[in-house]
């Protein structure tokens, strides 16, 4: 899906060494596939009537819905990265929603963000004994900590929750809320603006304004993990040497690196990431810890990871993409969603003229036969049914990983187990 | 002989050591939060004992074993099949539609309803297992999302085919007729709770389960793939079509897990009360059996034993979610267990190998010149 709405970029506005290469590296590739979506979507939005589609408010809830997609998706990219496969996130993020309200209702939210991404870290504590120290299968051990972290939350809420004001047996009381920031002086006057409808300059309005308005203190921390991320893991020597346990433990070890070390490290910092994902859940998104509330983030997250081919630009694209569908859910799916079939239709048939001028038969069939039944289906249908907007993610995954699998290229070693001199 | 024997004492002891080990843990966190240790798990074994709630640990036992052998199947190849509950809960929903909209003979209409969640299975996993084979995606992955489309796919499904269950806000599909119930029987004395019919079926499937792997050609080459793949390549096997054929067949198990609570039980519908996350119990039922029919036999009852036996905690005032607790820790351990043992048992084979060498080295020299 994303993936043909970034392929018509390359070829015009890249040097042809880039060509093939995932639109992800690069930032200025970023800025025109960007450019080129917000233009895509403001003649959507004028064509189909659909005002949500680029309205402040859509665009400040994804924002927000992304933050935890994306914090759990950089959990899997710090532990990936170190060769350790970490399906364990979902449970790293439940114990990291439980610790953010346990702690939140007694002594503040920040202290409740504290608590939960040490809970996190807990949890990658664990899946690290278990994986590193043990060599216990990955998945395994990551499917036991989402088992366990279920159970250990739900066993502390009878006990930490029964009688307190506000709580039950399976949530928190209600939580303080994190101070929101706004780049001043842009509230007013992008509202105008939007509200006037006009052809690209409301969406721009509209867009900046849900992006830079009344965003959560821990939003901006969020985004700033996702750039330190890109910084400590590829600009740094710790990042090389943590990437390098990723590629090829044994001669990471012959190099002199204690690659249980750094895989210790990873895998901790994968749990804080996703227990900070869910210290988000509860303090901001929602009004306290709930039973139940990851909703399968931690695997979103996972997906996010995937989707954007291991790199924090990507994850955050893919979060971002994410976070955009579960939006547009909150604020008249039906009718927004809808609205995006013709998108992806003309998108998908566009990509097909493409493929097949560079000789792609097949893949070209493919793309037209589906671009014309998402067009046939738009213009058959009035809204699409929530439960299909709920199924983006999944299904924009799956395809993805489908049709790009041959450009996705995960870490050398990853979820291999490895043993200290295994090399000889 | 005595090498066997050891073998045979190191598998039976790695799970014993697991449980142990999980039983201190939930006995330290019991201790934490200052509740009897010895009244605790007395009251659970007077309770669990009970004839009705025997009958019913037996019936999870049923569905939980089910799971089990849908996943082992996966795990035998190698491949993980956390989508069986994705699976058995499209399998169920559509079997539930589709039997509750014809009308047929007992029998048939049975056959009808457990053959068509079998499909449906089948089809949900063949998603996976050609996605694996023609594009080379993890399963793990795929069937990830393929499980979280189910979810939406059945709640959206569920809206369409709405029947109201009488007196409850709970809706579900419309009640399968007499013809298409599954018998229960009366196995344990001094209740009347009847066992599912379908245990015979969860028997049976453990036997063909363990037959077809183990003394067919099939078999072997899904063992064989499972454990090497470029030398089962090299002996012939093809290894795309073995991992269609066994996530198919994976699927098709899948289909039956949802068969003794929707034939068996009261309502004979699907509603939103229908069981979830059988198949993540599958997957720990699995890792502690070892994927050995009797073992995951032994482990389902467990799991059961403890998930019906623990609804008495709640009357002493001990949250029954530490069974939740107990369940992960024994996941963890006997996995981490079982490595401590393979290491231990390849320890002990190069003592052993070294010692016979040494054993040997004296009488080399006297043969090479003879």
């Amino acid at each position: 899906m994303s993936t043909s709405t970034v392929a018509p970029v390359p070829p015009g506005s890249a040097p042809s060494g880039l060509r093939g290469r995932l639109p992800t590296s690069g930032v200025p590739l970023a800025m025109v596939s960007i450019a080129g979506l917000v233009l895509l979507l403001s003649i959507v939005r004028v064509i189909t009537g659909a005002d949500d589609l680029t309205s402040s408010g859509t665009a400040g809830a994804a924002l927000a819905l992304a933050v935890p997609i994306g914090l759990a998706g950089l959990g899997g990219l710090w532990s990936e990265r170190s060769g350790v496969v970490n399906i364990g996130l979902e449970g790293m993020m439940i114990m990291g929603t439980w610790g953010a309200g346990w702690a939140g209702y007694q002594w503040g939210p920040w202290t409740g963000v504290l608590v939960g991404t040490l809970f996190g870290a807990a949890g990658g504590l664990l899946h690290a004994v278990a994986t590193v120290t043990f060599g216990v299968d990955h998945i395994v051990s990551g499917v036991a900590i989402n088992i366990l972290g279920l159970g250990v939350t739900q066993f502390l809420s009878v006990i930490a929750f029964e009688g307190v004001k506000g709580a039950g047996e399976s949530q928190s009381p209600p939580l303080d809320d994190i101070a929101t920031v706004s780049l001043p002086g842009l509230r007013d006057p992008l509202l105008t603006l939007e509200q006037h409808h006009w052809f690209l300059v409301s969406d721009l309005a509209g867009i900046v304004r849900g992006l830079f308005t009344s965003v959560s203190l821990l939003t901006v921390l969020a985004v700033l993990l996702v750039v330190l991320t890109y910084f400590v893991l590829w600009r740094t020597a710790f990042g090389l040497r943590l990437r390098s346990c990723g590629e090829s433990p044994v001669a990471a070890e012959s190099l002199g690196v204690n690659v249980y070390l750094f895989k210790y490290a990873a895998v901790v910092a994968s749990g804080a990431f996703a227990g900070l994902g869910g210290a988000f859940l509860a303090i901001v998104a929602g009004n306290g810890y709930r039973e139940g509330q990851t909703g399968g983030r931690g695997y979103i997250g996972l997906a996010a990871m995937i989707f954007g081919n291991w790199r924090p630009g990507g994850l955050a694209a893919g979060a971002a993409l994410f976070g955009y569908t579960d939006s547009l859910q909150l604020r008249r799916g039906g009718e927004s969603v809808h609205a995006l079939l013709l998108l992806l239709g003309v998108l998908l048939i566009a990509g097909a003229v493409l493929l097949s001028i560079r000789g792609h038969r097949i893949a070209a069939g493919v793309a037209v036969v589906a671009g014309a039944s998402a067009v046939a289906v738009y213009v058959q249908t009035d809204v699409v049914p929530d439960d299909f907007t709920t199924m983006t993610p999944y299904v924009a995954t799956l395809l993805v990983l489908a049709l790009a699998s041959q450009r996705l290229r995960m870490p050398a070693a990853d979820g291999l187990p490895y043993r200290r001199g295994q090399g000889g | 002989m005595t090498i066997d024997l050891r073998r045979i004492a190191l598998a039976v002891i790695a799970p014993l050591l697991a449980i142990v080990f999980s039983l201190v843990v939930t006995a330290l966190v019991l201790v934490a939060t200052g509740d009897p240790v010895w009244s605790t798990a007395k009251a659970v074994l007077d309770y669990g004992t009970k004839p009705n709630v025997l009958a019913l640990t037996l019936n999870q036992g049923t569905v939980y074993y089910l799971s089990a052998l849908a996943v082992a199947i996966g795990f035998r190849m190698n491949l993980f099949n956390i989508g069986v509950d994705g699976q058995y809960r499209l399998a169920a929903f559509t079997a539930a539609v589709v039997g509750s909209s014809i009308s047929l003979p007992k029998p048939l209409h049975i056959l009808v309803i457990v053959v068509t969640a079998m499909l449906v299975g089948a089809m949900w996993a063949g998603i996976a297992a050609l996605l694996k084979a023609t594009r080379g995606v993890s399963e793990v992955i795929s069937t990830i999302m393929l499980n979280a489309i189910a979810t939406t796919l059945i709640a959206y499904l569920l809206r369409k085919v709405k029947y109201d269950v009488a007196g409850s806000n709970n809706i579900g599909t419309k009640p399968i007729d007499e013809s298409g119930a599954f018998p229960g029987i009366d196995l344990v004395p001094g209740t009347d709770v009847k066992v599912f019919g379908f245990i015979f079926v969860a028997i049976i499937a453990g036997i063909l389960y363990t037959v077809v792997l183990g003394r067919t050609r099939f078999g072997f080459d899904l063992r064989a793939t499972g454990r090497s793949q470029s030398a089962a390549v090299a002996s012939g096997v093809d290894v795309k079509r073995m991992v269609v054929y066994s996530l198919l067949i994976s699927g098709a198990v899948a289909g039956l897990v949802g068969m003794p609570q929707l034939l068996g039980g009261s309502t004979r519908s699907y509603s939103l009360d229908f069981p979830t996350g059988l198949g993540f119990t599958g997957i720990a039922i699995a890792l502690l059996g070892r994927n050995n029919a009797i073992g995951m036999a032994l482990s389902a009852l467990l799991f059961s034993f403890l998930d019906s036996s623990s609804i008495i905690l709640d009357f002493n005032g001990i949250s029954k979610e530490i069974v939740l607790i107990m369940q992960g820790t024994i996941v963890l351990s006997v996995v981490v267990v079982y490595e401590l043992v393979r290491r231990y048992g390849v320890a002990a084979e190069q003592r052993r190998v070294s010692r016979q060498l040494a054993d040997e080295q004296p009488a080399t020299p006297t043969e090479v010149p003879a």
